[in-house]
């Protein structure tokens, strides 16, 4: 079950640049790529913690501003050499405004503090 | 029995002439050389450069004592030649009995033309054609405030209003045609010269006919125009044409029309009398630059040995020798039925590029501002070939033709043997390519045997791509130090091809170099944006996208993901109530440690990301901006109070710390850039291992470049020493500039002297005062776009971006 939530306009963001959400459960960042796709991701780095959204945004990956580790934006995997992997919820544009799946975020940030 | 050769004249034709003779047979020959000049050979040509200070004459000397001593010549110097006679074969100087000779080589070169204006004898009208005119030209613009008049806007005139210029003398040029070097440019390459001249604080009158020259004791004072302006100078320089110096062959009986005559093998009308040179009248044709004269030389001396030679005439191109006006002229450019014109103009740039063409050939060619494709197109020229297949897009050079465009060897396998491949060392491809196949076969054996990259290396790549397109597949063009995995180009081919194909845009550069990715990578994004900004500050604009996330925010990224803030303090200063300002902001957004650092600045860290607008806010308030202490740009300028409080301070290092700051703040550069001035030599501000370092002393400002003390510990190498503070400025800002100019990304200065070699920086920073001055112009250029405070700007526009776009803390939890 999908709870499609509307979080700010396209234009918020800045292409090739990502803002963040604040939840309850820490802040969740929001990727807009240069071909204006969106992403959600948590805004943590797996590695030391470093902020994603401060990151530089290549195709659709971005680098982590804290030790150069690059995460893909669609499936949150380290690239290359690196392992490990960043929490990703669904997001999509529809007449210019960022929905994301609030059931999704809800669901994963539980599925995590239940680990 | 050697033979007995008399030489008249020892210039720039009949020295080479000798080097070839001495070359093949040094020994067959007994020479005699006279010389109406005190003095042997030497680079007629850069006299411009030492009227204008860029050298000096014992730099432009081509044969000195040695020279001579070494291969047997009997110089007789400044002794002119009276009398030849052919009957008895002997020559007679002012002193002297007659000289027998078997051969006599005539090389008298040309008298400048005089225009016989009523006072054109007086004191202080000179031409421009010997060191002794140099010498005086020098000497009048000692003199502070003199004045000079220059008539003729050619070539020569130009050169010597230039070095006048510069030498601080007030010049006016009096030029009767409507436009500059009317022979070699057109009317639209002659306004660009004369507005770059103009720019140069050089007075440029064009349709200008001179009257008269006035004096007062014999001594010039002014020049009347035909319109009645008077011109007030202290010297008068003639520039108006040569003539071919003739006088004594002509009394000898040998044929001569406007010059001597000579046919092909460089005879007179008398077997045993070679001549060459300007004074020589070949076909019809004189001459007037040294291209074809060195010709004529060769041809001569292989006619003294017997061998089978001619002289064939060639093509010649002009380029001006002041520094910062680029053009190019060759060919003929006249106007025709027959013709077509394919015409380039980029205003902002002051470019001007025009090929005219009759029957798809090129037959003339004007280039200004931007010759970079001036060889090849020559080449084209001289080798009349057909651009027919090539003509939609010949304009733009040779990178643009030959096929796949995106291919780079292709555009160098497309170039012509004389095409310049290392700027530095005048080496052509022509050179490269005989080295490779004289077994050079890598870059470092071509570097030794050319020098070919040795200098500031940003070649490099071009001399790797000659060697993959010689060598063909047993050469493999190494792909090691590519930019990153986006592309195949290195820094250095990345920066050149922005430069040289105007490159203006990202898209443009992941266009047309072929990248392999949609938008680059955190790697090559910074540098790409860094080298658009810093080539074309005015056409691009920067991308804080393509920013690490410190340079995006203006601020330090620490390890928990907070930042550090640090206001600017020019040259180490402070007030009570900048102090007060920053203990309140401190207070105010709960800034847990706050830290003075090296640079002599106060930290302030721990600042949340989303406080940061309203904290540079408050700072702004109270007149601070950043101090880009998260910049690769002008970091700190570090200082000691000097000799305002210090007994041994010997100069006011703070005050120009501060002016140094002021006036460098706001760039960016390839790395981080922090300078440091110290008021004596007990250096205080350790300005000995800082990117650029002053350090006062009793007679001037000691600068020092090229320390580091971070990973690398190194001490500055001396830049130069000078004795005016607003020349250490110069030199600081030039420095700066070029090192932003031509550094790779990421380089520090320290790194980029020792690949480019610090004589390379020392002359265009410290010897040639025109390209000093271009450095600083392009860096004004830069700063009007760059000098501005971030966070005033972040604060005031952009202050919501800071702040989360939602939150859903309430939400979350449903
Ligand atoms: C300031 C300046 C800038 C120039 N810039 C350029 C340039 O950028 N490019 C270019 O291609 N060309 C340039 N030229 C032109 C170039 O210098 C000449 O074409 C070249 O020097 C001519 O060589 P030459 O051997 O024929 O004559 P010269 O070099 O003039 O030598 C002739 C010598 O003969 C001596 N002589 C004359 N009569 C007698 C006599 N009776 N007895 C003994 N000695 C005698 C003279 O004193 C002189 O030293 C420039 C010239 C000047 C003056
Ligand atoms: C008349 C006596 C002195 C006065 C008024 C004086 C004043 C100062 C001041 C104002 C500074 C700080 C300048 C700045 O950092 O901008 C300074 C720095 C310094 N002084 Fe003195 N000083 C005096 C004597 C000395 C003596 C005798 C020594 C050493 C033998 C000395 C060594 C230093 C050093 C090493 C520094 C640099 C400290 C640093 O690294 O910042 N001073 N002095
Ligand atoms: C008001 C300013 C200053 C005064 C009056 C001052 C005075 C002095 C004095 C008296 C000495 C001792 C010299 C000696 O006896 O050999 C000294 C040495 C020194 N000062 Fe300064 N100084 C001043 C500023 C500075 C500053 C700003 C610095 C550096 C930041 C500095 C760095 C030094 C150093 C490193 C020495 C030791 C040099 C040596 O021993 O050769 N001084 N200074
Ligand atoms: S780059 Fe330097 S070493 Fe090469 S050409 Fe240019 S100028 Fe040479
Ligand atoms: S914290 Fe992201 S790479 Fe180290």
């Amino acid at each position: 079950m999908t709870n499609w939530i509307d979080i700010g306009a396209l234009d918020d963001i800045p292409p090739r640049g990502a803002r963040v959400v604040r939840t309850a459960h820490g802040c969740v960042a929001i990727f807009r790529t240069g071909d204006d796709q969106v992403f959600a991701l948590d805004d943590r780095c797996p590695h030391k913690g470093g902020p994603l959204s401060e990151g530089i945004v290549h195709g659709a990956s971005v680098t982590c501003p804290l030790h150069n580790w690059v995460f893909s934006l669609e499936t949150g995997l380290a690239q290359g050499a690196d392992e490990g992997s960043v929490p990703s919820y669904s997001a999509r544009v529809d007449s210019g405004r960022i929905l994301i799946d609030a059931a999704q975020l809800s669901g994963q940030l539980s599925d995590r503090s239940a680990a | 029995m050697k033979q007995r050769l008399v030489v008249i004249g020892a210039g720039m034709a009949s020295g080479r002439a000798l080097e070839h003779l001495f070359a093949a047979d040094r020994d067959g020959w007994d020479v005699t050389l006279f010389n109406a000049e005190p003095r042997g050979n030497y680079n007629r040509i850069m006299l411009s450069p030492v009227l204008s200070g860029e050298k000096a004459f014992p730099e432009i000397v081509t044969h000195d004592d040695t020279w001579y001593e070494e291969n047997g010549v009997t110089c007789r110097f400044g002794e002119k030649v009276t009398h030849i006679d052919r009957a008895a074969k002997t020559v007679t100087g002012e002193t002297g009995a007659p000289l027998a000779y078997d051969k006599l080589l005539v090389a008298t070169g040309s008298n400048p033309f005089i225009i016989p204006l009523p006072g054109h004898d007086l004191d202080g009208v000179i031409a421009y054609r010997d060191l002794e005119d140099t010498n005086a030209m020098i000497q009048a613009a000692a003199r502070p405030g003199s004045k000079a008049v220059v008539i003729g806007g050619g070539l020569l005139g130009l050169e010597a209003a230039a070095g006048l210029k510069l030498r601080g003398m007030d010049v006016t040029v009096v030029h009767l045609m409507g436009h500059l070097m009317e022979r070699q440019l057109d009317e639209a390459a002659g306004y660009l010269l004369r507005k770059a001249l103009v720019d140069r604080g050089i007075n440029v009158l064009c349709s200008s006919n001179s009257k008269q020259i006035l004096g007062r004791d014999g001594k010039v004072t002014a020049l009347m125009l035909e319109d009645g302006t008077e011109l007030p100078c202290d010297i008068l320089v003639m520039a108006v044409g040569i003539r071919p110096n003739t006088g004594l062959a002509a009394e000898a009986g040998l044929a001569t029309g406007r010059g001597i005559h000579v046919d092909d093998h460089m005879l007179t009308s008398d077997p045993d009398v070679l001549a060459v040179g300007e004074c020589v009248e070949h076909n019809g044709a004189i001459f007037g630059l040294v291209a074809p004269l060195y010709d004529q030389a060769r041809v001569a001396a292989q006619t003294l040995l017997g061998e089978p030679a001619h002289f064939v005439p060639r093509e010649v191109s002009t380029k001006l020798k002041v520094t910062g006006c680029d053009l190019f002229s060759a060919g003929d450019f006249g106007d025709g039925d027959d013709r077509e014109d394919i015409v380039f103009r980029d205003p902002a740039r002051g470019v001007y590029k025009r090929l005219i063409l009759r029957d798809n050939k090129i037959i003339g060619a004007v280039m200004y501002g931007d010759t970079a494709d001036s060889s090849w197109f020559f080449g084209l020229m001289k080798d009349e070939e057909d651009i027919a297949e090539m003509r939609e897009t010949l304009i733009f050079g040779p990178a643009y033709q030959g096929g796949d465009p995106l291919d780079p060897t292709a555009a160098v396998a497309a170039l012509p043997a004389d095409a310049e491949i290392c700027g530095c060392n005048g080496v052509s491809k022509g050179d490269i390519v005989a080295a490779i196949q004289g077994g050079a076969n890598d870059l470092a054996a071509v570097r030794a045997t050319t020098k070919a990259s040795g200098s500031c290396g940003t070649c490099t790549g071009l001399v790797e791509q000659v060697l993959g397109v010689t060598l063909g597949d047993d050469f493999v063009i190494p792909a090691a130090q590519s930019i990153c995995g986006c592309s195949d180009h290195s820094h250095e081919d990345i920066r050149r091809l922005i430069k040289s194909r105007e490159l203006k845009s990202q898209a443009a550069v992941w266009q047309e170099l072929a990248w392999k990715t949609r938008d680059g990578c955190h790697t090559c994004r910074p540098a790409i944006n860094y080298y658009l900004l810093a080539d074309w500050p005015l056409e691009y604009q920067d991308d804080p996208q393509s920013r690490f996330i410190n340079e995006r925010k203006h601020a330090n990224i620490q390890k928990d993901g907070t930042f550090s803030v640090v206001p600017r303090m020019f040259g180490g200063m402070t007030t009570s109530d900048e102090l007060r300002a920053i203990a309140d902001a401190a207070d105010k957004y709960d800034v847990p440690t706050i830290h003075v650092t090296g640079g002599q600045r106060i930290d302030l860290l721990g600042v949340k990301g989303e406080d940061l607008p309203a904290i540079w806010a408050d700072l702004n308030r109270a007149g601070m901006v950043s101090g880009h202490a998260y910049s690769k740009g002008l970091r700190t300028v570090k200082t000691c109070v000097g000799k305002d409080h210090c007994r041994f301070g010997t100069r006011d290092s703070s005050g120009l710390g501060i002016k140094l700051e002021q006036t460098l703040w706001g760039a960016w550069s390839p790395h981080k850039f922090k300078l440091a001035v110290s008021g004596c030599p007990r250096n205080c501000a350790e300005a000995t291992c800082k990117d650029l370092g002053v350090i006062c002393v009793d007679s001037g400002y000691q600068i020092g470049v090229g320390g580091a003390a971070g990973m690398d510990l190194k001490q500055t190498e001396p830049l130069a020493q000078v004795a005016s503070e607003q020349e250490a400025i110069d030199i600081t800002i030039a420095f700066y500039q070029l090192y932003r100019e031509t550094a790779k990304y990421l380089d520090r200065p320290y790194k980029w002297i020792a690949k480019v070699g610090l004589d390379w920086v020392k002359e265009r920073v410290i010897d040639d005062l025109d390209m000093r001055q271009a450095l600083i112009d392009r860096f004004a250029i830069s700063q009007s776009v760059y000098q501005k405070d971030p966070w005033a700007e972040h604060a005031k526009d952009r202050a919501e971006t800071y702040q989360p776009v939602a939150d859903l803390t309430l939400q979350a939890a449903e």
